[in-house]
């Protein structure tokens, strides 16, 4: 069974300047006990793709169209809101970027770890000994005096990890991490991965993964999404996308991954230009005016196409980039 | 803890410390011979001078101004020029019931002005927020002396509610109380307008937080994020700026006292200023200084007690 099932997904925002298209269509799914990484350059739409399956878009976005299906059954985007409050958190949990202002600073771990249990229907005793265990898990020294101390007494990498104790404290079905990992240090970006890593198998959920650290994707991930100004533009498995890259953004991406620099040189390599401005989408491929396999083909619309069972790309060159490495 | 106390009571030694030269200045500034003054046109050369030498006035400044900061410091702030009671006991006596006047704008404004600022905040761009945008910037606006006057009409005058002077029957709580109703809506209806103000800007910054999305993608009931996790934050800089407020309430209360013909301390100054008893007048403004200082340190110390990052900071 597929966890969240993502098809045709439009989300809009009016601005100022006119309406913005900040996600076009956008399909995927996130199937049982699998960990999806979600990829793509800042202002790609990530963290609005977060917050349209949470229900907490802003309030000038709107989704037009789309389904958003949860667990087979409920399309998020038809629920009220007192039905999609019921799920975040207890169903869908979210870890966000930053760890230091995901924490509420006047209020102590404990109160925080405590409230968002108010519909289990159990003691505060309880609640507590709950919360206590999961800071255990997530390796919090002294995890029973945590509960009585504050946010600011806390570490960074500590308070990451006990917003990760709170967003799998009430076991949900599907975990989202939007960067979770970004603003540590190496070591404790390792260490918190094989932190995730672990709470997923033992708790069994799926985890939408947000990142643009491709390393980190490989590592963690089972799937991947790769996402290009508000269109999905690749997605498949970690091995078939990274290995063979359909799309040209996915592999321009790829090229530019730090990691996968063979030579050492001065200044990394970046791709030239910029996403377009999403009020004015191009007709054709968005990806069109820093491609450098362009072609004519590219003016008219791009559908996705699938390369290989479970490994998708949104190109009209697919076919002919395929058809050309077998012929080669 | 300990060493923000004592650097906090340090500085509120300073700042009375400077009120008091202030005083002093002011005094000395003053046109005319104080002993002239309060004996009146008809007294004799002799009777000002014995009363100078009374009142340590042929003595060398620098000597005149010790003696005035060491007695002060000591609670002896000279006497009543024509009883001779102690001023000390004289502003005491009166100090009670200004209390109460602030205490009753505190209120009124606290009351009032935080759910109105929350609600505004949360209705951010409605019709009501503009309301309470308007209103608020009207009853800052007006002075509280004209606020004084209309409520005394209105409500006292013409609508015989509320009794118009006075500040009830002593001894009799519920009296008491209905007395200060008026008075302190007087001194406290332009706060309601500020601390609204302030609620309002400081609840949007808030709720902007990535503290309170987290809060949301949690499910937490609104209610729940509103109150516990976004007003808790938000009413910190209300508590600091109903601390600095106390000054202006304070002068408020002047004339609060005044139309509603209450005692206080405010009352006091004014009718010692009338019959020139300047003993009185430095005296009552030196204990309200010291009442603002304290009150200053108490909003920052319920600042630090609601605040953890503050309090472990102290
Ligand atoms: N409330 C909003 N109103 C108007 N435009 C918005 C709003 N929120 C996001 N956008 C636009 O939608 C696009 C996608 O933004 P989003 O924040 O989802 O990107 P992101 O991939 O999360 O970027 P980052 O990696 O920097 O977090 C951007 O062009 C952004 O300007
Ligand atoms: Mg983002």
């Amino acid at each position: 069974m597929t966890t969240l099932s993502v098809s045709g997904l439009n989300v809009w925002f009016s601005t100022e300047d006119g309406p913005l298209h900040a996600l076009k269509d956008v399909t995927f799914d996130i199937p049982e006990r699998r960990i999806v990484g979600i990829v793509g350059e800042s202002g790609c739409g990530k963290s609005t793709l977060i917050n349209a399956i949470l229900g907490l878009l802003a309030d000038n976005g709107e989704i037009r169209n789309g389904e958003i299906l949860f667990e087979g059954q409920s399309d998020l985007t038809k629920l009220t809101r007192r039905e999609m409050q019921d799920l975040r958190g207890p169903r869908i949990s979210t870890v966000f970027q930053d760890p230091m202002g995901a924490l509420n600073p006047v209020l102590s771990v404990g109160e925080q770890m405590i409230n968002i249990q108010y519909r289990s229907g159990q003691s505060k005793a309880e609640k507590a000994a709950r919360a206590i265990e999961m800071l255990k898990l997530v390796r919090i020294p002294d995890a029973d005096s945590a509960l009585n101390r504050y946010p600011h007494q806390f570490s960074g990498g500590m308070k990451q990890r006990i917003a990760i104790a709170m967003s799998l404290m009430m076991e949900p079905a599907l975990l989202i991490a939007d960067e979770p990992t970004t603003a540590l240090d190496a070591t404790l970006e390792v260490a918190t991965i094989e932190l995730l890593q672990d709470l997923q198998e033992q708790i069994g959920c799926s985890v939408m993964f947000i990142s643009h650290h491709l390393g980190v994707i490989a590592e963690l991930c089972q799937d991947v999404v790769v996402m290009y100004a508000g269109e999905v533009v690749e997605r498949g498995t970690v091995r078939d996308v990274f290995h063979d890259p359909r799309h040209p953004y996915t592999r321009r991406l790829l090229e530019c991954d730090p990691a996968r620099q063979t030579e050492r040189t001065r200044v990394l390599p970046t791709i030239p230009g910029e996403i377009p401005d999403l009020r004015h989408r191009p007709e054709g491929c968005v990806f069109a005016p820093r491609c450098l396999e362009r072609h004519p083909g590219c003016d008219m619309a791009q559908s996705e196409r699938m390369v290989a069972p479970g490994h998708a790309a949104r190109c009209n060159l697919v076919d002919q980039s395929a058809a050309e490495g077998e012929s080669a | 803890m300990l060493n923000y106390a004592v650097k906090r009571l340090g500085l509120a030694v300073a700042i009375v410390s400077v009120a008091m030269f202030l005083l002093f200045c002011m005094i000395y500034l003053v046109p005319g011979d104080p002993a002239s003054v309060a004996l009146g046109p008809r007294a004799t050369d002799a009777m000002k001078e014995a009363l100078r030498v009374k009142m340590g006035l042929d003595q060398p400044i620098w000597v005149q101004f010790w003696n005035f900061f060491s007695g002060a410091w000591t609670g002896d702030l000279g006497q009543e020029v024509l009883s001779g009671r102690p001023v000390l006991d004289v502003v005491l006596e009166q100090l009670p019931f200004t209390l109460a006047l602030i205490a009753g704008g505190i209120t009124w404004s606290v009351a009032i002005g935080i759910p109105l600022g929350c609600w505004a905040a949360i209705n951010r761009g409605s019709f009501a927020d503009r309301l309470v945008g308007i209103l608020s910037v009207a009853v800052i606006a007006v002075p509280s002396f004209v606020i004084a006057i209309y409520a005394l009409l209105i409500f006292s005058v013409s609508l015989r509610w509320l009794p118009a002077i006075g500040a009830g029957e002593p001894g009799h709580l519920g009296d008491q109380i209905v007395h200060l109703i008026l008075p302190s809506l007087a001194v406290g209806l332009g706060w309601v307008g500020y601390i609204a103000r302030m609620v309002r800007a400081s609840m949007l910054e808030v709720l902007e937080a990535s503290h309170i999305r987290t809060a949301r993608a949690f499910g937490l009931p609104e209610n729940m994020i509103t109150y516990r996790y976004a007003l808790t934050i938000a009413i910190l800089p209300t508590i600091t700026l109903l601390g600095v407020g106390i000054g202006q309430m304070l002068s408020s209360a002047v004339f609060a006292e005044i139309v509603f013909a209450r005692p206080g301390v405010g009352k006091l100054v004014y009718d010692a200023i009338l019959t020139r008893n300047f003993p009185v007048v430095t005296g009552a403004v030196l204990v309200t200084t010291v009442i603002f200082v304290l009150l200053n340190l108490v909003a920052d110390l319920i600042v630090g007690a609601l605040d953890p990052r503050v309090r472990s900071s102290f």
